[in-house]
C-alpha cells in the first residue's frame, strides 16, 4: 500500500520536475515547479515527517514559488520565447545520465544503504523541537542572521539608484 | 515494502533532472527553479537516510531532519537574493539571458 502511494507521488514528482525543464513557456514551468514542490511534501509524508512537509508547503509553496512569480512578472519581456535551449544541450542531457547512472550503482552497491532497517521511524514535532532547541540551538540562531542578511541584501541590491523610483 | 533505496533512487532521479536544467536553459529564472529542484532531491535524501536509521547507524537524534530544516532556510534565502540580482541586472540590460550576463560590473 505504500509502496502504490509512493510510486504515484513519484511519478507525478518526476513528470512535473522534467516538466519544468522542458516546457517552452517559463509560466507553466513555475507552475509545474509548484506541483513538482508540493510532490515532495507527500514525499515527506510518507517518510513519516508531517512537521517538514507543512513546512515544505508553507515555504517552497507559499513563499518560492510565488516569488519567483513575481520576478517572471517584473522581468517579462518578449523576449521569453525567443530564449532557446543553450547549443551544448545534448552534452548537458548526456552529463545528467551519466551522473543519474553513477548514483544509482553507487547506491546500489552501498552496504550502508542495503543494511539500513526497512521500518520507517516517525520524526514527532515534540522530539524534532527538542533536538532544534537543544543540540542544534546555535546554527538555529545564525540561520536567523542568514535570513536578516539576505533580507537586507535584497532590499539594497534590487532598489533602484535614483530616488522616487 | 518501501526501504530507502527507492528514495535514494527517487532522489537521484530528482537531482539528474536538476542538473539538465541547470545546464541546458539559458533563462536565468529557470535556471533557479532548476536549483531548486536539486536542493529538494538532496532534502529527500536527507530525510529518507534519517527516517531509516537503524540503531545508532547513519542518523540518530533527526539531525537528518535538523540539517533538511537548514537547507530549506538557505534555499529561502538563496532564491531572495538570486531574483534580487536578477532584476538589477534586468533593469540594466533589458535581458535575462545568461548568456549576456558576462560583465564585471553593473
Amino acid at each position: 500500500m505504500h509502496l502504490v502511494i509512493f510510486s504515484v507521488i513519484s511519478a507525478v514528482l518526476i513528470s512535473c520536475a522534467l516538466g519544468v525543464v522542458i516546457s517552452r513557456n517559463i509560466v507553466h514551468s513555475a507552475l509545474f515547479l509548484l506541483f513538482a514542490l508540493i510532490s515532495v511534501a507527500g514525499i515527506y509524508l510518507v517518510l513519516l515527517t508531517e512537521f517538514l512537509a507543512i513546512v515544505q508547503l508553507l515555504i517552497y509553496g507559499g513563499a518560492i514559488v510565488i516569488v519567483i512569480l513575481f520576478a517572471l512578472m517584473l522581468t517579462r519581456n518578449e523576449e521569453y520565447p525567443r530564449i532557446q535551449n543553450n547549443k551544448l544541450w545534448p552534452i548537458a542531457g548526456i552529463l545528467s545520465v551519466l551522473v543519474l547512472i553513477t548514483l544509482s550503482v553507487s547506491y546500489f552497491q552501498s552496504d550502508v544503504i542495503r543494511s539500513a532497517s526497512t521500518t520507517i521511524s516517525p520524526a514527532g514535532v515534540k522530539s524534532l523541537g527538542s533536538s532544534l532547541f537543544t543540540t542544534w540551538a546555535i546554527p538555529f540562531e545564525l540561520a536567523s542572521l542568514v535570513l536578516l542578511v539576505a533580507l537586507i541584501g535584497a532590499i539594497v541590491i534590487a532598489r533602484s539608484d535614483k530616488d522616487g523610483n | 515494502m518501501l526501504e530507502l533505496i527507492h528514495f535514494n533512487i527517487l532522489s537521484v532521479l530528482l537531482f539528474s533532472v536538476g542538473l539538465y536544467g541547470v545546464l541546458a536553459r539559458k533563462s536565468a529564472i529557470l535556471i533557479i527553479m532548476a536549483i531548486e529542484l536539486m536542493l529538494n532531491a538532496v532534502n529527500i535524501n536527507f530525510i529518507a537516510a534519517a527516517a531509516f536509521k537503524h540503531g545508532g547507524g547513519l542518523f540518530t537524534n533527526f539531525d537528518g531532519h535538523i540539517l533538511t530544516i537548514f537547507i530549506i532556510t538557505i534555499a529561502a534565502a538563496e532564491v531572495g537574493l538570486a531574483l534580487a540580482l536578477i532584476l538589477r541586472i534586468f533593469r540594466n540590460k533589458s535581458t535575462v539571458n545568461v548568456d549576456q550576463f558576462d560583465m564585471m560590473k553593473l
